[in-house]
């Protein structure tokens, strides 16, 4: 066992019981139904903002994109547009297709030593990070949207499409929600990634493992209450319209489970700016991505450069022209 | 990244993250709804689960329902509270619909409200809707 799973799996076990007794058994609804989502929602979107606005004014002196392909060279070199933009358009592109489609990660590649007598170093590509990433967040977002039926009344048309393409399958009754299965079955499978892949655990810190613990916590809970201990869904709508309308009740008949489900969810958002989950808004800003590769076509100046003194050869020149002439030295210009 | 943008970005993200508050400020929001008990319903006053039980459950318990007629042609469902029900959405006096008379008004508002699809009624009929 590693301590550095063991904390937050622990610390993920304690926020549930936290919340799971304290309805239970100190009746502590207002708390963790009310209270604390809000103060997790202004902690996420201060801390966010507070976060990037950081980011946006530190500075970037530096070209410095990475580049995976042939950069824009002689007309008759087949450039990388994408891989090694040299104009905003190739960035724009190449952007869009690493957020929605995570393209780095699909180059991703691993390195091992060859079973056989060689044993010699070998790279080979290596998908399923990329699969299991792709898997993972989309099925994140389908849940994350669908969870707007508690937040709008009457739920637009929207997520009603959304909730009949992800009940496709129509098993069970409450009918089967794929995401839910989809994104519980990836979180584990990037957990087990973390556990069992010695070069990534190797690597692995307790506040890599946490957001994954918390996620998995969440999930759970959520997919526990839909499918196997069932809530009163009107109840809780009750509250949730209550929060977004600015005038919270505490329903009756909703138990534990739920404010823990709530409780874990609001932890996650007021955990987000201070930890990796903030790549969400640093791909935007990641300078290896979002710069153009031109810098032989254009100069770029450190924007912070004063302004040095020079004394160029000519200026040299010009002041000691008659003397280096009288010295017998060569001079570009005499006179 | 030039700031202009950067500040556009996050006007985005944070008006997209509040969306729940401005949305239910500009439309007109439903109230939660009241199921209301009509006839046999509002006299007999015993169901097949308690209140908070029935809100939470009626769905799997339709769905033991559905396995017990299909399969086991067992129809009568013996409730905690000693009484026998019919084992039926829409047939006979001891169903569901045969307690519960107006679907539109009982099962709907909080399908509606909650945005649940059930598709019972893609087989079942509502007996209202055939006289």
């Amino acid at each position: 066992m590693n301590q550095k799973y063991l904390i937050p799996l622990t610390a993920v076990f304690l926020l549930f019981l936290v919340a799971y007794t304290g309805v239970e058994g100190a009746g502590l609804q207002w708390f963790f139904g009310i209270v604390f989502p809000y103060v997790a929602v202004i902690a996420f979107l201060a801390g966010f903002v507070y976060k990037v606005l950081g980011w946006a004014s530190s500075a970037v002196p530096f070209r410095i994109p990475t580049t995976c392909g042939q950069q824009k060279s002689l007309p008759w070199i087949k450039q990388s547009t994408i891989d090694n933009p040299d104009t905003s358009t190739g960035v724009f592109v190449r952007m869009i297709l690493e957020i929605f489609l995570f393209r780095s990660l699909f180059r991703n590649t691993k390195a091992a030593f060859n079973k056989n007598a060689s044993n010699r170093l070998s790279y080979s590509w290596e998908i399923f990070l990329w699969v299991g990433a792709l898997a993972f967040h989309y099925s994140f977002l389908v849940v994350l949207l669908r969870h707007f039926r508690f937040f709008t009344s009457p739920v637009p048309s929207c997520l009603k499409i959304l909730e009949r393409i992800d009940g496709i399958v129509q098993l069970g009754l409450p009918g089967l929600m794929l995401s839910g299965v989809v994104l519980l079955l990836a979180v584990l499978f990037l957990l087990a990634r973390r556990i069992f892949d010695a070069k990534v655990a190797y690597i692995s810190q307790a506040a890599d493992y946490f957001p994954l613990f918390l996620i998995i916590g969440i999930a759970s809970t959520g997919l526990s209450m839909r499918y196997f201990t069932k809530v009163d869904i009107i109840g809780i709508k009750t509250l949730t319209m209550g929060l977004v309308t600015f005038s919270p009740t505490i329903p009756e008949g909703v138990g534990g489970l739920f404010y823990a489900h709530i409780f874990m969810v609001s932890t996650l958002f007021a955990y987000f700016p201070l930890s990796k989950l903030m790549h969400m808004g640093g791909i935007f800003l990641s300078p290896t991505r979002n710069m153009a590769n031109n810098t032989r076509a254009k100069r770029h100046v450190n924007p912070w450069n004063y302004d040095v003194k020079t004394h160029t050869y000519e200026e040299y020149e010009d002041h000691f022209r008659e003397k280096m002439i009288e010295a017998g030295l060569p001079v570009d210009k005499k006179e | 990244m030039n700031k202009n943008m950067i500040i556009t970005g996050l006007v985005i993200f944070v008006l997209a993250v509040l969306s729940p508050f401005w949305f239910n400020m500009i439309t007109t929001t439903q109230a939660a709804p009241e199921p209301e008990l009509l006839g046999r319903a509002k006299t007999e006053k015993k169901c097949v689960l308690d209140k908070y039980e029935m809100r939470a459950n009626h769905m799997a318990l339709l769905d033991e329902w559905r396995d017990s007629v299909v399969r086991s042609s067992d129809r009568q469902y013996k409730a905690a509270n000693g009484h026998t029900f019919g084992m039926s959405i829409s047939t006979g006096k001891n169903s569901c619909l045969g307690c519960h008379v107006d679907k539109t008004k009982f099962c709907d508002k909080c399908h509606t409200y909650a945005s649940v699809n059930p598709y019972c009624w893609d087989c079942h009929t509502n007996p209202k809707e055939i006289e």
